[in-house]
C-alpha cells in the first residue's frame, strides 16, 4: 500500500459538536457517570479493603444523613459551599477564572472577627453583627477587586493572580493571629465566650438555621440575577465573546469589575457566616478547601444557582460518608477526598459525550474508502 | 560566625529549593503545550508516596538490599504514579476537552488524598503500626558526591565550599540538570519549537502540520513525571524515608508560583526556586523576629510572585507572557 492511499483512509473515530442534545438525554449520559464511578470506587475500596462495597455505601448514607443532628451538619456545610458555589459562578460564567474564592472567603471572615475580637462587649450585639457583616463583604471586594482590575485594565492573568492571593491572605490570618493570641499557642480560641457577642442567634433551637436560610435565598436572587437582568445577561455575552460585548457597547472592563465585586463580596459574606454564624473564630483552615471544591461545584451545575443544590449535596454528602466509613472502617479520612476525585473526573468527563458525538467508521464507509 | 550561618542558609535554602525545581520545570513544560496543569500539587504527593510505596515493598521483600535497586524502584515507581496521573490530567483536558482548572483542582485533591491515604495507612495493610520510616532507601538517596569527601579532605575553604553546594544527594544535581535540558530542548530543538507553537497557537501549528495531541500528551506527562520527583526528593532526601501526612504542605502551589517568576524559562527556574527556597525558610535565619512578623515574611514568595505577574503584563514584552492558549482546549473544528 503506497502513502496517498494511506491517507485517503476514513478514520476509525470521527468526533463532530453536537448541536442540540435532549434534556433527558443529557442526564442520562450523567448519571451513567455517576454510577459508572461509584462502580469504580467500589472496585477500589474492595481491592484495598475487602469490604463488602454495598455496606460501605450504605454506612455512608447512615453516616451523612443518619440522625437529625448529623443532617443539621450536613445541612451546614452544604450551605457553606453552596454559597461559596453561588459566589465564584458569575465570574465563571464571564470565563474570569477567580481561584480565589478561598482568599476572598479568608478575609472576609477575618475582618469579622476583628470586628468581634476588637469590639468584645462594647457595643451591642446587633450592631456588632452588623459591623462584622460590612466589614466581612468590604474586605471580600476589595480582595477581588485587586486582581479584577488588573485584568481589565492590562490584562493580567487572573486565575494565577487570585490563586496566590489565596496563600496571601493565609498568611494574612497567620499573622493576626500570632498578633492576637501571643502566647504562642498558634490557635484563636472560641472569641467573645461567655458575652457570645457578634454570634449569629438560634432560630427555633437550632444553631445553624440562619445560615442555611441566608444562602437559601442567596442562591434563589442569583439565580433570577443571572437569569432574568440585564446584567446577568451582559455577563453571559461577555463570557461568550469578549469582542461581540464591544460590539453591541457594553463596557466589557465594567462588568469585569462589576461581577468581580460581586463575587467577592458574596466571598466575604460566607466568611462572615462561618466566622459570626458557624465556628465563632478564626483560623488558616476557615475556608478548608472549599474555595476550589466550589469551582467544581459550580462547573457540575452547568453554572446554574439551583442545581448547585444538587451538585453541592453531592461533594458535602461524599465527604462526610466517607470520613464516617473511614471511622467505622479503620480507614484513613483520606479516602473521602479521593473518592471525590474519582467522581469529578467521571463526571466532568462525561461532559464531552453531551457536548461532542463521536462517529464511528461504518463498514459501508470502509468499503467505499477501499476502493 | 555570621558567615557561616549565612553560608547555612544558602545550603537550606538550596535543599528547600530542589523540590520546587522539580514542579516548577515540569509545570512549564506542561504549560508551554497550554496546558495549566493545577494538579502539580497532587502529582508531586503522588510521586512521593509512590516511591515509599515501592521503596517499602523493596524493604520488606526479604531480599539482600541491593544500593542500586533502593534507588532505581522507588525512582520508578515514583515516576510511575505521577505519569499516571499526568495521564489522567491529558485524557480529560485533550482528548475529552474537559476545562483544565476544574481537572487540575480535582486532581489535586485526588492526588493529595492518595498521598495521605496510603501514608497514613500502608503500615496497616501489612499489620504494622507506627510511621512509615525507610531508613536504607532513604540513606540511598542521601548519599552524597565522591567529590564532595575529597573536597571535605582538602580542608577550608573547599570543605565549606562542598557543605554548601555539594552536600545533596543525586536528585538535587538531577533537579539541576533536568532544568538545564529543558532549557535547552525548548530554545534550541525543533520539537521544542513546535512544542512552543502549540502553546501559543495550536489551530497554526496544527495546520503546519504538528500533531497537537501527540505534543500536549506528551509534554504533559513528562512534566508530569518531573514534577512527580520533587515529591520522591521531599521524601527521601529531605525527610530521610519519613512520611508524614500533608508535609509537603503547600510546595505544589509554590512551584507553580515559580513558572510565573521565571516568566516560563527553565533555565531562570533554577535560580529562582532556590531564592524561593530561601524565602520559605528566611525567618529562621533572622534573629529576633517576633512570631507575627515570621508570618509576615512567609507570604513574601507569594507577593513577589503577584509582582512579577503584575509587573509583566503591564511591560506587555512579548516573550515574557505566559503561552498565548494557557487553559483552552483546542478542538480542530471550532473556529
Amino acid at each position: 500500500m503506497n502513502r496517498t492511499e494511506k491517507h485517503q483512509r476514513e478514520p476509525l473515530i470521527h468526533i463532530t459538536r453536537r448541536a442540540d442534545i435532549p434534556l433527558a438525554k443529557a442526564w442520562l449520559i450523567r448519571l451513567a457517570a455517576i454510577v459508572s464511578a461509584l462502580i469504580v470506587c467500589s472496585l477500589l475500596i474492595v481491592a484495598i479493603t475487602n469490604y463488602n462495597p454495598i455496606e460501605v455505601f450504605v454506612k455512608m448514607a447512615e453516616g451523612s444523613l443518619g440522625s437529625p443532628r448529623k443532617l443539621m451538619f450536613l445541612l451546614q456545610e452544604l450551605s457553606m459551599l453552596l454559597c461559596i458555589s453561588v459566589a465564584v459562578t458569575p465570574a465563571f460564567k464571564m470565563k474570569f477564572w477567580n481561584l480565589g474564592a478561598e482568599g476572598q472567603v479568608l478575609v472576609g471572615g477575618l475582618a469579622s472577627a476583628a470586628c468581634m475580637f476588637y469590639a468584645k462587649d462594647s457595643i451591642p450585639n446587633a450592631l456588632l453583627i452588623f459591623l462584622m457583616l460590612a466589614a466581612g463583604i468590604a474586605s471580600g471586594m476589595i480582595w477581588a477587586l485587586i486582581p479584577a482590575v488588573f485584568k481589565s485594565v492590562w490584562g493580567t492573568n487572573e486565575s494565577l493572580f487570585t490563586l496566590m492571593m489565596n496563600y496571601v491572605a493565609m498568611q494574612l490570618v497567620a499573622f493576626f493571629i500570632m498578633v492576637w493570641v501571643p502566647n504562642g499557642s498558634n490557635v484563636m480560641g472560641i472569641i467573645n465566650m461567655n458575652s457570645q457577642n457578634g454570634w449569629l442567634p438560634d432560630l427555633f433551637g437550632q444553631k445553624y438555621l440562619i445560615n442555611i436560610i441566608i444562602v437559601f435565598i442567596l442562591t434563589v436572587v442569583m439565580f433570577i440575577y443571572l437569569k432574568y437582568s440585564k446584567q446577568g445577561y451582559e455577563i453571559s455575552v461577555v463570557g461568550g465573546s469578549q469582542n461581540t460585548a464591544r460590539y453591541i457597547g457594553i463596557d466589557v472592563k465594567k462588568v469585569i469589575i462589576r461581577t468581580m465585586l460581586i463575587s467577592g463580596a458574596i466571598c466575604g459574606l460566607a466568611g462572615f457566616l462561618l466566622v459570626s454564624g458557624t465556628n465563632h473564630t478564626i483560623s488558616k483552615e476557615l475556608a478548608g478547601g472549599m474555595g476550589f471544591t466550589a469551582i467544581m461545584v459550580s462547573w457540575l451545575a452547568k453554572f446554574n444557582p439551583l442545581l448547585m443544590i444538587v451538585t453541592s449535596f453531592l461533594i458535602v454528602f461524599l465527604q462526610r460518608g466517607a470520613g464516617e466509613i473511614a471511622t467505622a472502617f479503620r480507614l484513613n479520612t483520606s479516602v473521602a477526598d479521593i473518592i471525590t476525585g474519582i467522581i469529578i473526573f467521571f463526571i466532568i468527563g462525561c461532559e464531552f459525550f453531551i457536548n461532542y458525538k463521536i462517529n464511528f467508521r461504518t463498514s459501508k464507509e470502509r468499503r467505499e474508502a477501499k476502493q | 560566625m555570621i558567615i557561616k550561618t549565612i553560608f547555612a542558609f544558602i545550603n537550606a535554602a538550596i535543599i528547600q529549593g530542589i523540590p520546587l525545581l522539580f514542579g516548577a520545570t515540569g509545570e512549564i513544560i506542561t504549560e508551554k503545550s497550554g496546558n495549566l496543569n493545577l494538579g502539580i500539587p497532587g502529582i508531586m504527593y503522588v510521586g512521593g508516596i509512590s516511591g515509599i510505596i515501592g521503596g517499602y515493598l523493596y524493604e520488606h521483600s526479604g531480599a539482600e538490599l541491593n544500593p542500586a535497586l533502593c534507588i532505581l524502584i522507588p525512582l520508578l515507581s515514583s515516576i510511575a504514579g505521577s505519569v499516571l496521573m499526568a495521564l489522567i490530567y491529558s485524557f480529560l483536558t485533550v482528548t475529552l476537552r474537559v476545562n483544565q482548572n476544574v481537572t487540575g483542582l480535582a486532581l489535586t485533591t485526588f492526588g493529595v488524598g492518595i498521598g495521605n491515604f496510603f501514608g497514613g495507612s500502608l503500615l496497616s495493610f501489612f499489620g504494622e503500626t507506627g510511621s512509615i520510616s525507610l531508613m536504607t532507601t532513604g540513606l540511598c538517596f542521601k548519599a552524597k558526591l565522591p567529590l564532595y569527601d575529597y573536597l571535605v579532605s582538602l580542608g577550608e575553604p573547599f570543605a565549606t565550599f562542598a557543605e554548601t553546594f555539594l552536600s545533596f544527594g543525586f536528585l538535587a544535581y538531577l533537579a539541576v540538570i533536568i532544568a538545564i535540558v529543558a532549557s535547552f530542548f525548548l530554545k534550541r530543538t525543533k520539537a521544542g519549537l513546535n512544542l512552543r507553537s502549540i502553546g501559543e497557537n495550536p489551530a497554526t501549528a496544527d495546520a503546519a502540520g504538528i500533531s497537537v495531541v501527540k505534543y500536549k500528551y506528551l509534554s504533559t506527562l513528562i512534566g508530569g513525571a518531573i514534577a512527580g520527583l520533587g515529591g520522591l526528593y521531599f521524601v527521601m532526601d529531605y525527610t530521610g524515608g519519613a512520611w508524614t501526612n500533608n508535609g509537603f504542605g503547600d510546595r505544589g502551589w509554590l512551584a507553580i508560583a515559580i513558572v510565573i517568576f521565571a516568566i516560563w524559562r527553565p533555565s531562570m527556574g533554577i535560580l529562582s526556586s532556590f531564592l524561593f527556597g530561601g524565602l520559605y525558610i528566611l525567618c529562621v535565619y533572622i534573629p529576633g523576629l517576633s512570631s507575627s512578623t515570621k508570618e509576615l515574611i512567609n507570604m513574601l514568595p507569594y507577593v513577589v510572585t503577584i509582582l512579577v505577574l503584575v509587573i509583566v503584563s503591564m511591560r506587555k514584552k512579548k516573550e515574557n507572557q505566559p503561552p498565548a492558549s494557557l487553559g483552552l482546549p483546542y478542538f480542530r473544528e471550532e473556529r
